[in-house]
Protein backbone atom coordinates (compact mmCIF):
# COMPACT_ATOMS: atom_id res chain seq x y z
CA UNK A 1 0.00 0.00 0.00
CA UNK A 2 1.54 3.20 -1.08
CA UNK A 3 1.07 6.02 1.33
CA UNK A 4 -1.17 8.23 -1.33
CA UNK A 5 -3.63 5.32 -0.95
CA UNK A 6 -3.39 5.21 2.87
CA UNK A 7 -4.38 8.90 2.57
CA UNK A 8 -7.11 8.36 0.25
CA UNK A 9 -8.55 5.82 2.17
CA UNK A 10 -8.52 7.83 5.16
CA UNK A 11 -10.32 10.87 3.12
CA UNK A 12 -13.12 8.78 1.75
CA UNK A 13 -15.51 7.73 4.91
CA UNK A 14 -16.08 4.05 5.17
CA UNK A 15 -19.18 2.72 3.03
CA UNK A 16 -20.59 1.80 6.22
CA UNK A 17 -20.38 4.74 7.59
CA UNK A 18 -22.55 6.61 4.60
CA UNK A 19 -24.88 3.77 4.90
CA UNK A 20 -25.32 4.40 8.82
CA UNK A 21 -25.63 8.42 7.28
CA UNK A 22 -28.12 7.83 5.46
CA UNK A 23 -30.14 5.80 7.42
CA UNK A 24 -29.91 8.17 10.32
CA UNK A 25 -31.35 10.68 7.16
CA UNK A 26 -33.94 8.92 6.73
CA UNK A 27 -35.08 7.87 9.71
CA UNK A 28 -35.42 11.61 10.87
CA UNK A 29 -36.85 12.43 7.73
CA UNK A 30 -39.71 9.52 8.65
CA UNK A 31 -39.96 11.15 12.08
CA UNK A 32 -40.63 14.69 10.72
CA UNK A 33 -43.91 14.65 10.04
CA UNK A 34 -45.91 14.28 13.40
CA UNK A 35 -43.61 16.28 15.04
CA UNK A 36 -44.59 18.99 12.91
CA UNK A 37 -47.99 18.68 13.29
CA UNK A 38 -48.19 18.42 16.71
CA UNK A 39 -45.78 21.11 17.59
CA UNK A 40 -47.25 23.58 14.55
CA UNK A 41 -51.01 24.11 16.55
CA UNK A 42 -48.76 24.53 19.90
CA UNK A 43 -46.51 27.28 17.94
CA UNK A 44 -49.99 28.60 16.50
CA UNK A 45 -51.85 29.33 19.25
CA UNK A 46 -48.54 31.02 21.14
CA UNK A 47 -48.18 33.29 17.92
CA UNK A 48 -51.60 34.07 18.39
CA UNK A 49 -52.36 34.98 22.22
CA UNK A 50 -50.96 38.52 22.22
CA UNK A 51 -49.61 39.11 25.32
CA UNK A 52 -51.60 42.49 25.98
CA UNK A 53 -54.17 39.83 25.84
CA UNK A 54 -52.26 37.89 28.32
CA UNK A 55 -52.29 40.53 31.08
CA UNK A 56 -56.11 41.51 30.62
CA UNK A 57 -57.16 37.89 30.98
CA UNK A 58 -55.21 38.00 34.37
CA UNK A 59 -56.81 40.71 35.41
CA UNK A 60 -60.55 40.28 33.62
CA UNK A 61 -62.88 39.03 36.17
CA UNK A 62 -64.54 36.13 34.12
CA UNK A 63 -61.04 34.78 33.65
CA UNK A 64 -59.34 35.60 36.96
CA UNK A 65 -62.62 33.77 38.67
CA UNK A 66 -62.11 31.05 35.87
CA UNK A 67 -58.46 30.36 36.68
CA UNK A 68 -59.24 30.65 40.69
CA UNK A 69 -61.31 28.41 40.50
CA UNK A 70 -59.26 25.66 38.63
CA UNK A 71 -56.66 26.05 41.09
CA UNK A 72 -59.23 25.81 44.24
CA UNK A 73 -60.88 22.50 42.69
CA UNK A 74 -57.73 21.04 41.53
CA UNK A 75 -55.73 21.31 44.61
CA UNK A 76 -58.46 20.06 46.51
CA UNK A 77 -58.46 16.87 43.90
CA UNK A 78 -55.14 16.30 44.59
CA UNK A 79 -55.12 16.30 48.22
CA UNK A 80 -58.35 13.92 47.87
CA UNK A 81 -56.61 12.02 45.05
CA UNK A 82 -53.34 12.03 47.31
CA UNK A 83 -55.40 10.85 50.89
CA UNK A 84 -57.84 8.48 48.90
CA UNK A 85 -55.75 6.94 46.12
CA UNK A 86 -52.87 5.93 48.28
CA UNK A 87 -54.42 2.88 50.00
CA UNK A 88 -55.94 1.80 46.93
CA UNK A 89 -52.44 1.89 45.48
CA UNK A 90 -50.62 -0.16 48.14
CA UNK A 91 -53.70 -2.84 48.19
CA UNK A 92 -53.10 -3.34 44.39
CA UNK A 93 -49.81 -3.69 45.00
CA UNK A 94 -49.20 -5.65 47.80
CA UNK A 95 -52.79 -7.58 48.78
CA UNK A 96 -53.56 -11.08 46.71
CA UNK A 97 -57.20 -11.31 46.47
CA UNK A 98 -60.26 -12.98 44.00
CA UNK A 99 -60.85 -10.52 41.56
CA UNK A 100 -57.53 -8.15 41.77
CA UNK A 101 -57.00 -8.29 37.63
CA UNK A 102 -60.18 -7.11 37.36
CA UNK A 103 -60.33 -4.58 40.11
CA UNK A 104 -57.13 -3.44 38.11
CA UNK A 105 -58.39 -3.14 35.33
CA UNK A 106 -61.95 -1.31 36.46
CA UNK A 107 -59.45 1.10 38.07
CA UNK A 108 -57.83 1.83 35.13
CA UNK A 109 -61.16 2.04 32.89
CA UNK A 110 -61.60 6.24 33.97
CA UNK A 111 -58.41 7.36 32.15
CA UNK A 112 -59.53 5.46 28.68
CA UNK A 113 -63.49 6.33 29.18
CA UNK A 114 -64.26 9.63 26.52
CA UNK A 115 -64.75 12.36 29.53
CA UNK A 116 -68.01 13.32 28.33
CA UNK A 117 -68.98 9.32 29.37
CA UNK A 118 -67.58 10.04 32.77
CA UNK A 119 -69.99 12.95 32.75
CA UNK A 120 -72.81 10.97 31.81
CA UNK A 121 -72.49 8.48 34.36
CA UNK A 122 -71.60 10.96 37.39
CA UNK A 123 -75.00 12.81 36.35
CA UNK A 124 -76.76 9.26 36.12
CA UNK A 125 -75.65 8.00 39.76
CA UNK A 126 -74.73 11.42 42.03
CA UNK A 127 -77.18 13.57 40.03
CA UNK A 128 -80.76 14.84 41.69
CA UNK A 129 -82.42 11.67 40.25
CA UNK A 130 -79.60 9.46 40.29
CA UNK A 131 -79.06 6.23 41.98
CA UNK A 132 -76.80 7.68 45.29
CA UNK A 133 -78.21 11.43 44.54
CA UNK A 134 -81.81 10.72 44.98
CA UNK A 135 -80.70 9.91 48.46
CA UNK A 136 -78.51 12.84 49.22
CA UNK A 137 -80.98 14.80 47.67
CA UNK A 138 -83.55 13.27 50.37
CA UNK A 139 -81.40 14.74 52.70
CA UNK A 140 -80.81 17.98 50.96
CA UNK A 141 -77.51 17.57 49.56
CA UNK A 142 -77.54 18.11 46.19
CA UNK A 143 -74.08 18.08 44.10
CA UNK A 144 -74.52 18.98 40.33
CA UNK A 145 -73.60 22.29 39.30
CA UNK A 146 -71.81 23.27 42.70
CA UNK A 147 -68.17 23.00 43.24
CA UNK A 148 -68.31 19.67 44.88
CA UNK A 149 -69.41 18.53 41.43
CA UNK A 150 -66.24 20.19 39.46
CA UNK A 151 -64.21 18.44 41.90
CA UNK A 152 -65.84 15.24 41.74
CA UNK A 153 -65.74 14.98 37.83
CA UNK A 154 -61.77 15.54 38.06
CA UNK A 155 -61.52 13.03 40.62
CA UNK A 156 -63.33 10.80 38.48
CA UNK A 157 -61.02 11.17 35.76
CA UNK A 158 -57.33 12.01 37.02
CA UNK A 159 -57.12 10.04 40.45
CA UNK A 160 -56.51 6.70 38.75
CA UNK A 161 -53.04 7.86 36.85
CA UNK A 162 -51.73 8.27 40.75
CA UNK A 163 -53.03 4.95 41.67
CA UNK A 164 -51.60 3.35 38.89
CA UNK A 165 -48.30 5.26 39.19
CA UNK A 166 -47.76 4.74 42.87
CA UNK A 167 -48.74 0.81 42.37
CA UNK A 168 -46.05 0.72 40.53
CA UNK A 169 -43.95 2.77 43.08
CA UNK A 170 -44.91 0.19 45.37
CA UNK A 171 -44.42 -2.90 43.54
CA UNK A 172 -40.63 -1.59 43.22
CA UNK A 173 -39.59 -1.47 46.82
CA UNK A 174 -37.24 -4.18 47.42
CA UNK A 175 -39.11 -6.38 50.08
CA UNK A 176 -35.88 -7.44 51.78
CA UNK A 177 -36.08 -3.93 53.22
CA UNK A 178 -39.07 -4.02 54.74
CA UNK A 179 -38.34 -6.98 56.29
CA UNK A 180 -35.27 -6.55 57.86
CA UNK A 181 -37.00 -2.99 59.11
CA UNK A 182 -39.87 -5.41 60.69
CA UNK A 183 -36.87 -7.50 61.88
CA UNK A 184 -35.72 -4.53 63.74
CA UNK A 185 -39.02 -4.31 65.69
CA UNK A 186 -40.69 -2.17 63.78
CA UNK A 187 -44.51 -1.88 63.58
CA UNK A 188 -46.38 -2.50 60.03
CA UNK A 189 -46.95 1.00 60.03
CA UNK A 190 -43.73 2.01 60.77
CA UNK A 191 -42.53 0.04 58.07
CA UNK A 192 -44.81 1.70 55.68
CA UNK A 193 -43.78 4.87 57.15
CA UNK A 194 -40.47 5.06 57.60
CA UNK A 195 -39.20 2.43 54.65
CA UNK A 196 -41.86 2.05 51.97
CA UNK A 197 -43.40 5.68 51.63
CA UNK A 198 -40.02 6.82 51.59
CA UNK A 199 -39.02 4.57 48.41
CA UNK A 200 -42.16 5.46 46.88
CA UNK A 201 -42.14 9.05 47.32
CA UNK A 202 -41.00 10.19 44.04
CA UNK A 203 -43.86 8.14 42.37
CA UNK A 204 -46.17 9.23 44.68
CA UNK A 205 -45.35 12.59 43.70
CA UNK A 206 -45.05 12.23 39.67
CA UNK A 207 -48.10 10.35 40.18
CA UNK A 208 -49.98 13.29 41.92
CA UNK A 209 -48.40 15.83 39.66
CA UNK A 210 -49.61 14.14 36.92
CA UNK A 211 -53.31 13.89 38.38
CA UNK A 212 -53.48 17.56 38.93
CA UNK A 213 -52.39 18.26 35.10
CA UNK A 214 -55.16 15.79 33.77
CA UNK A 215 -57.70 17.59 36.24
CA UNK A 216 -56.78 20.51 34.86
CA UNK A 217 -57.50 19.76 31.49
CA UNK A 218 -60.91 18.09 32.74
CA UNK A 219 -63.41 19.55 31.06
CA UNK A 220 -66.11 17.22 29.19
CA UNK A 221 -67.03 15.42 32.45
CA UNK A 222 -67.30 19.13 34.07
CA UNK A 223 -69.38 21.00 31.66
CA UNK A 224 -72.20 17.79 31.50
CA UNK A 225 -71.56 16.92 35.62
CA UNK A 226 -71.30 20.36 36.72
CA UNK A 227 -72.58 22.55 34.03
CA UNK A 228 -71.20 26.18 33.37
CA UNK A 229 -71.77 29.01 35.81
CA UNK A 230 -68.98 31.57 36.02
CA UNK A 231 -67.08 32.21 39.48
CA UNK A 232 -68.67 28.54 40.83
CA UNK A 233 -68.32 25.47 37.94
CA UNK A 234 -66.47 27.71 35.19
CA UNK A 235 -63.11 26.46 34.63
CA UNK A 236 -60.24 27.50 32.53
CA UNK A 237 -61.27 24.87 29.85
CA UNK A 238 -64.94 25.88 29.98
CA UNK A 239 -64.09 29.64 30.21
CA UNK A 240 -61.71 28.71 27.03
CA UNK A 241 -64.74 27.14 25.19
CA UNK A 242 -67.12 29.41 25.56
CA UNK A 243 -64.89 32.25 24.72
CA UNK A 244 -64.20 30.83 21.73
CA UNK A 245 -67.08 31.91 20.76
CA UNK A 246 -67.50 35.18 22.71
CA UNK A 247 -64.25 36.38 23.32
CA UNK A 248 -61.63 34.69 20.92
CA UNK A 249 -58.54 36.67 22.63
CA UNK A 250 -59.43 36.20 26.24
CA UNK A 251 -60.02 31.78 25.13
CA UNK A 252 -56.24 32.28 23.86
CA UNK A 253 -55.08 34.16 26.82
CA UNK A 254 -56.26 31.87 28.65
CA UNK A 255 -55.38 28.56 26.48
CA UNK A 256 -51.85 30.11 26.63
CA UNK A 257 -51.86 30.12 30.31
CA UNK A 258 -52.54 26.24 30.72
CA UNK A 259 -50.32 24.83 27.67
CA UNK A 260 -47.29 26.64 29.78
CA UNK A 261 -48.48 25.36 32.85
CA UNK A 262 -49.16 22.05 31.48
CA UNK A 263 -45.79 21.86 29.82
CA UNK A 264 -43.77 22.47 33.12
CA UNK A 265 -46.09 19.68 34.58
CA UNK A 266 -45.04 17.47 32.43
CA UNK A 267 -41.83 18.55 32.57
CA UNK A 268 -41.48 18.40 36.30
CA UNK A 269 -43.05 14.80 36.12
CA UNK A 270 -40.23 13.66 33.70
CA UNK A 271 -37.42 15.00 36.01
CA UNK A 272 -38.56 13.35 38.78
CA UNK A 273 -39.65 10.09 37.48
CA UNK A 274 -36.45 9.71 35.14
CA UNK A 275 -34.74 10.13 38.48
CA UNK A 276 -36.98 7.03 39.89
CA UNK A 277 -36.25 4.94 37.13
CA UNK A 278 -32.17 5.45 37.73
CA UNK A 279 -32.48 5.07 41.80
CA UNK A 280 -35.20 2.28 41.24
CA UNK B 1 -44.81 2.39 0.30
CA UNK B 2 -46.04 4.34 -2.32
CA UNK B 3 -49.25 1.87 -2.16
CA UNK B 4 -49.81 2.35 1.95
CA UNK B 5 -49.35 5.77 1.24
CA UNK B 6 -52.15 5.75 -1.55
CA UNK B 7 -54.07 4.02 0.96
CA UNK B 8 -53.55 6.25 3.90
CA UNK B 9 -54.76 9.17 1.52
CA UNK B 10 -58.12 7.09 0.20
CA UNK B 11 -58.43 6.55 3.82
CA UNK B 12 -58.28 10.75 4.33
CA UNK B 13 -60.67 11.05 1.61
CA UNK B 14 -63.51 8.68 2.49
CA UNK B 15 -62.95 10.53 6.07
CA UNK B 16 -63.97 13.73 4.97
CA UNK B 17 -66.32 13.27 2.57
CA UNK B 18 -68.05 10.00 2.64
CA UNK B 19 -69.28 8.52 -1.10
CA UNK B 20 -72.06 5.92 -1.52
CA UNK B 21 -71.69 5.22 -5.18
CA UNK B 22 -75.28 4.93 -6.86
CA UNK B 23 -76.48 4.12 -10.12
CA UNK B 24 -78.01 7.55 -11.27
CA UNK B 25 -78.21 10.25 -14.10
CA UNK B 26 -76.95 12.84 -11.83
CA UNK B 27 -73.49 12.05 -9.94
CA UNK B 28 -73.49 12.81 -5.60
CA UNK B 29 -73.54 16.46 -5.10
CA UNK B 30 -72.26 16.97 -0.91
CA UNK B 31 -74.37 19.57 0.50
CA UNK B 32 -72.43 20.84 3.99
CA UNK B 33 -75.01 22.54 6.21
CA UNK B 34 -74.30 24.59 9.24
CA UNK B 35 -77.20 24.74 11.43
CA UNK B 36 -78.54 26.20 14.68
CA UNK B 37 -78.86 23.63 17.47
CA UNK B 38 -82.75 23.70 17.58
CA UNK B 39 -83.04 22.85 13.97
CA UNK B 40 -81.70 19.14 14.56
CA UNK B 41 -84.56 16.84 14.49
CA UNK B 42 -86.35 19.05 11.93
CA UNK B 43 -83.42 19.42 9.46
CA UNK B 44 -82.95 15.72 9.36
CA UNK B 45 -86.74 15.26 8.38
CA UNK B 46 -86.34 17.99 5.40
CA UNK B 47 -82.79 16.95 3.81
CA UNK B 48 -84.80 13.18 3.64
CA UNK B 49 -87.62 15.06 1.86
CA UNK B 50 -85.41 17.31 0.07
CA UNK B 51 -83.85 13.67 -1.44
CA UNK B 52 -87.08 12.68 -2.58
CA UNK B 53 -87.18 15.46 -4.77
CA UNK B 54 -83.30 15.39 -5.95
CA UNK B 55 -81.64 12.28 -5.08
CA UNK B 56 -77.83 13.05 -5.71
CA UNK B 57 -78.32 15.41 -2.95
CA UNK B 58 -75.93 14.24 -0.11
CA UNK B 59 -76.39 15.81 3.18
CA UNK B 60 -73.79 16.31 6.06
CA UNK B 61 -75.48 18.38 8.92
CA UNK B 62 -73.30 20.52 11.58
CA UNK B 63 -75.82 21.00 14.32
CA UNK B 64 -74.17 23.24 17.10
CA UNK B 65 -74.64 27.10 19.23
CA UNK B 66 -75.01 29.29 16.16
CA UNK B 67 -71.74 31.37 17.41
CA UNK B 68 -70.09 28.02 17.36
CA UNK B 69 -70.78 27.15 13.71
CA UNK B 70 -69.81 31.31 12.76
CA UNK B 71 -66.29 31.25 14.53
CA UNK B 72 -65.84 27.17 13.01
CA UNK B 73 -66.81 30.00 9.35
CA UNK B 74 -64.83 32.43 10.32
CA UNK B 75 -61.62 29.89 11.05
CA UNK B 76 -61.84 28.39 7.68
CA UNK B 77 -64.34 25.71 7.75
CA UNK B 78 -66.06 24.55 4.03
CA UNK B 79 -69.94 24.64 3.85
CA UNK B 80 -72.82 25.59 1.52
CA UNK B 81 -75.68 26.29 3.94
CA UNK B 82 -75.79 28.62 7.07
CA UNK B 83 -79.37 28.70 9.32
CA UNK B 84 -78.51 30.07 11.96
CA UNK B 85 -80.94 31.19 15.19
CA UNK B 86 -80.29 34.91 14.83
CA UNK B 87 -79.92 37.88 12.88
CA UNK B 88 -76.65 38.69 14.83
CA UNK B 89 -74.84 35.78 13.54
CA UNK B 90 -76.12 35.61 10.33
CA UNK B 91 -75.15 39.51 9.99
CA UNK B 92 -71.69 39.10 11.58
CA UNK B 93 -71.16 35.90 8.54
CA UNK B 94 -71.78 38.59 6.25
CA UNK B 95 -69.80 41.11 7.75
CA UNK B 96 -67.50 38.54 7.42
CA UNK B 97 -67.82 38.54 3.49
CA UNK B 98 -68.68 34.63 3.93
CA UNK B 99 -72.75 35.63 2.83
CA UNK B 100 -73.97 37.44 0.39
CA UNK B 101 -76.05 39.46 1.96
CA UNK B 102 -78.84 39.76 -0.69
CA UNK B 103 -78.84 36.16 -0.44
CA UNK B 104 -80.15 35.85 3.00
CA UNK B 105 -83.60 34.91 3.30
CA UNK B 106 -85.51 34.62 7.11
CA UNK B 107 -86.96 31.27 6.37
CA UNK B 108 -88.65 30.49 10.24
CA UNK B 109 -89.20 31.66 13.75
CA UNK B 110 -89.02 30.20 16.72
CA UNK B 111 -90.68 31.81 20.18
CA UNK B 112 -89.24 31.01 24.11
CA UNK B 113 -91.04 28.49 26.08
CA UNK B 114 -90.36 27.97 30.18
CA UNK B 115 -89.88 24.23 30.41
CA UNK B 116 -90.03 22.35 33.68
CA UNK B 117 -88.55 19.04 34.96
CA UNK B 118 -90.60 15.57 35.54
CA UNK B 119 -90.58 16.07 39.15
CA UNK B 120 -90.18 19.42 39.56
CA UNK B 121 -92.80 20.86 42.68
CA UNK B 122 -96.27 21.43 41.18
CA UNK B 123 -96.04 24.52 42.57
CA UNK B 124 -94.34 25.64 39.73
CA UNK B 125 -96.45 26.49 36.86
CA UNK B 126 -95.51 29.38 35.05
CA UNK B 127 -93.04 32.00 33.86
CA UNK B 128 -93.88 34.22 36.91
CA UNK B 129 -92.87 31.47 39.43
CA UNK B 130 -89.41 30.96 38.17
CA UNK B 131 -88.41 33.81 40.78
CA UNK B 132 -88.88 31.64 43.44
CA UNK B 133 -86.00 30.59 46.11
CA UNK B 134 -84.44 27.56 45.31
CA UNK B 135 -85.43 26.99 41.87
CA UNK B 136 -83.21 25.65 39.90
CA UNK B 137 -82.86 27.33 36.09
CA UNK B 138 -80.67 26.44 33.50
CA UNK B 139 -80.41 28.98 30.69
CA UNK B 140 -78.53 28.83 27.39
CA UNK B 141 -75.16 31.09 27.71
CA UNK B 142 -75.39 34.64 26.62
CA UNK B 143 -73.09 33.85 23.46
CA UNK B 144 -75.75 31.20 22.64
CA UNK B 145 -78.94 32.95 20.89
CA UNK B 146 -81.76 31.25 22.82
CA UNK B 147 -79.68 32.64 26.14
CA UNK B 148 -79.34 36.10 24.69
CA UNK B 149 -83.39 36.50 23.94
CA UNK B 150 -83.72 34.75 27.22
CA UNK B 151 -81.86 37.73 28.74
CA UNK B 152 -84.18 40.18 26.63
CA UNK B 153 -87.48 38.25 27.60
CA UNK B 154 -85.83 38.80 31.29
CA UNK B 155 -85.69 42.50 30.78
CA UNK B 156 -89.02 42.97 29.18
CA UNK B 157 -90.36 41.27 32.48
CA UNK B 158 -89.04 44.30 34.55
CA UNK B 159 -90.12 46.42 32.29
CA UNK B 160 -94.04 45.31 32.56
CA UNK B 161 -96.18 45.69 35.97
CA UNK B 162 -97.19 42.44 35.17
CA UNK B 163 -93.49 41.15 36.95
CA UNK B 164 -91.83 42.05 40.23
CA UNK B 165 -89.51 44.86 39.71
CA UNK B 166 -86.63 42.86 40.15
CA UNK B 167 -88.25 39.70 38.70
CA UNK B 168 -84.77 39.45 35.75
CA UNK B 169 -82.46 39.81 39.29
CA UNK B 170 -84.13 36.90 41.79
CA UNK B 171 -84.66 34.47 38.43
CA UNK B 172 -80.82 35.08 37.60
CA UNK B 173 -79.87 34.30 41.52
CA UNK B 174 -81.44 30.87 41.04
CA UNK B 175 -79.35 30.09 37.73
CA UNK B 176 -77.27 27.16 38.19
CA UNK B 177 -76.09 26.91 34.72
CA UNK B 178 -75.08 28.45 31.44
CA UNK B 179 -75.51 25.67 28.80
CA UNK B 180 -73.47 26.05 25.33
CA UNK B 181 -76.47 25.36 23.64
CA UNK B 182 -80.17 25.07 23.50
CA UNK B 183 -80.31 21.63 23.58
CA UNK B 184 -78.34 20.54 26.73
CA UNK B 185 -80.94 22.95 28.77
CA UNK B 186 -83.14 20.51 27.58
CA UNK B 187 -81.45 17.93 28.35
CA UNK B 188 -80.64 18.98 32.32
CA UNK B 189 -84.44 19.85 32.57
CA UNK B 190 -85.54 16.45 31.20
CA UNK B 191 -83.25 14.69 33.67
CA UNK B 192 -84.68 16.79 36.44
CA UNK B 193 -81.06 17.79 37.10
CA UNK B 194 -82.47 21.51 36.87
CA UNK B 195 -86.16 22.41 37.70
CA UNK B 196 -86.75 24.94 34.69
CA UNK B 197 -85.21 26.08 31.72
CA UNK B 198 -86.09 28.26 29.08
CA UNK B 199 -85.96 26.55 25.38
CA UNK B 200 -87.90 26.93 22.02
CA UNK B 201 -91.36 25.62 21.83
CA UNK B 202 -89.57 23.44 18.98
CA UNK B 203 -87.37 22.25 21.35
CA UNK B 204 -90.23 21.45 23.96
CA UNK B 205 -92.19 19.56 20.83
CA UNK B 206 -89.30 17.46 20.30
CA UNK B 207 -88.96 13.65 21.30
CA UNK B 208 -86.52 14.38 23.47
CA UNK B 209 -88.52 16.30 25.62
CA UNK B 210 -90.36 13.38 27.03
CA UNK B 211 -92.42 13.86 30.47
CA UNK B 212 -91.35 17.64 31.03
CA UNK B 213 -94.36 20.51 31.51
CA UNK B 214 -94.58 23.37 29.61
CA UNK B 215 -95.77 26.74 30.23
CA UNK B 216 -96.58 30.08 27.27
CA UNK B 217 -94.87 33.12 28.14
CA UNK B 218 -96.66 35.57 27.55
CA UNK B 219 -96.42 37.59 23.99
CA UNK B 220 -96.24 40.76 25.53
CA UNK B 221 -92.67 39.79 27.36
CA UNK B 222 -91.81 37.36 24.73
CA UNK B 223 -88.99 37.23 21.98
CA UNK B 224 -89.51 35.85 18.50
CA UNK B 225 -86.46 34.07 17.03
CA UNK B 226 -85.95 34.74 13.78
CA UNK B 227 -83.96 32.53 11.84
CA UNK B 228 -82.59 33.55 8.72
CA UNK B 229 -80.53 31.56 6.30
CA UNK B 230 -78.06 31.66 3.20
CA UNK B 231 -75.82 30.16 1.14
CA UNK B 232 -72.04 30.56 1.47
CA UNK B 233 -70.30 32.51 -1.44
CA UNK B 234 -67.94 29.92 -1.90
CA UNK B 235 -70.73 26.76 -1.82
CA UNK B 236 -69.60 24.78 -4.70
CA UNK B 237 -72.15 22.39 -4.54
CA UNK B 238 -73.27 23.88 -8.15
CA UNK B 239 -76.91 25.12 -7.42
CA UNK B 240 -78.13 22.13 -5.55
CA UNK B 241 -77.43 24.44 -1.75
CA UNK B 242 -79.88 27.16 -3.48
CA UNK B 243 -81.99 24.80 -4.39
CA UNK B 244 -82.56 23.42 -0.64
CA UNK B 245 -82.80 27.18 0.82
CA UNK B 246 -85.60 27.96 -1.88
CA UNK B 247 -87.55 24.29 -1.09
CA UNK B 248 -87.17 25.35 3.14
CA UNK B 249 -89.38 27.83 2.14
CA UNK B 250 -92.26 26.47 0.06
CA UNK B 251 -95.45 25.67 2.12
CA UNK B 252 -94.77 22.01 2.58
CA UNK B 253 -91.86 22.74 4.38
CA UNK B 254 -93.23 25.64 6.10
CA UNK B 255 -95.49 22.87 7.44
CA UNK B 256 -93.28 20.47 8.46
CA UNK B 257 -91.32 23.34 10.54
CA UNK B 258 -94.97 23.95 12.24
CA UNK B 259 -95.34 20.30 12.85
CA UNK B 260 -92.25 20.40 14.74
CA UNK B 261 -92.98 23.24 16.99
CA UNK B 262 -92.05 26.23 15.06
CA UNK B 263 -93.67 29.34 13.55
CA UNK B 264 -93.69 29.58 9.84
CA UNK B 265 -91.81 32.49 8.25
CA UNK B 266 -94.92 34.96 7.71
CA UNK B 267 -96.59 33.58 10.54
CA UNK B 268 -97.23 34.73 13.98
CA UNK B 269 -96.53 38.00 15.95
CA UNK B 270 -93.04 39.35 14.32
CA UNK B 271 -90.91 41.06 16.57
CA UNK B 272 -88.19 41.97 14.71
Amino acid sequence: MTPLDAITRKAKPPRGAIVRLLYRFLVGLAALPLIAFLLLPIAGLLFHAQMAALVSAVVDPQAARAISLSAQTTLLTVVLTVLLGTPVAYVLARKEFAGKGLLDALIELPIVLPPSVAGIALLLTFGRRGILGSLLSAHGVEIPFTESAVVMAQLFVASPLYVKTLAVGFAEVDRQLEQAASIDGASAWQTFRFVTLPLSARAALGGAIMSWARSLGEFGATIIFAGNFPGRTQTMPLAIYIGFEMDLQTALALGAILLVVSFLVLAAVKVLLGKLLVLG
Amino acid sequence: MPKIFGAIVILFLGMTSSSEPRAQENPPQEITVFAAASLHDVFARLGEDFRAKYPQARFTFNFAGSQQLLQQLQQGARADIFASADLRHMDAAVASGLIDSASVQIFLRNRLVVVFSPSSSNALRDLHDLDQPGVKIVLADKAVPAGLYALQMLDRCDQTADFNPSFKTSVLANVVSYEENVRTVLSKVVLGEADAGIVYTSDAASVAAKGIRTATIPASVNVIATYPIGPLKESKSGGLAGRFVAFLLTDAAQEVFEHFGFIRRDGGDTIR
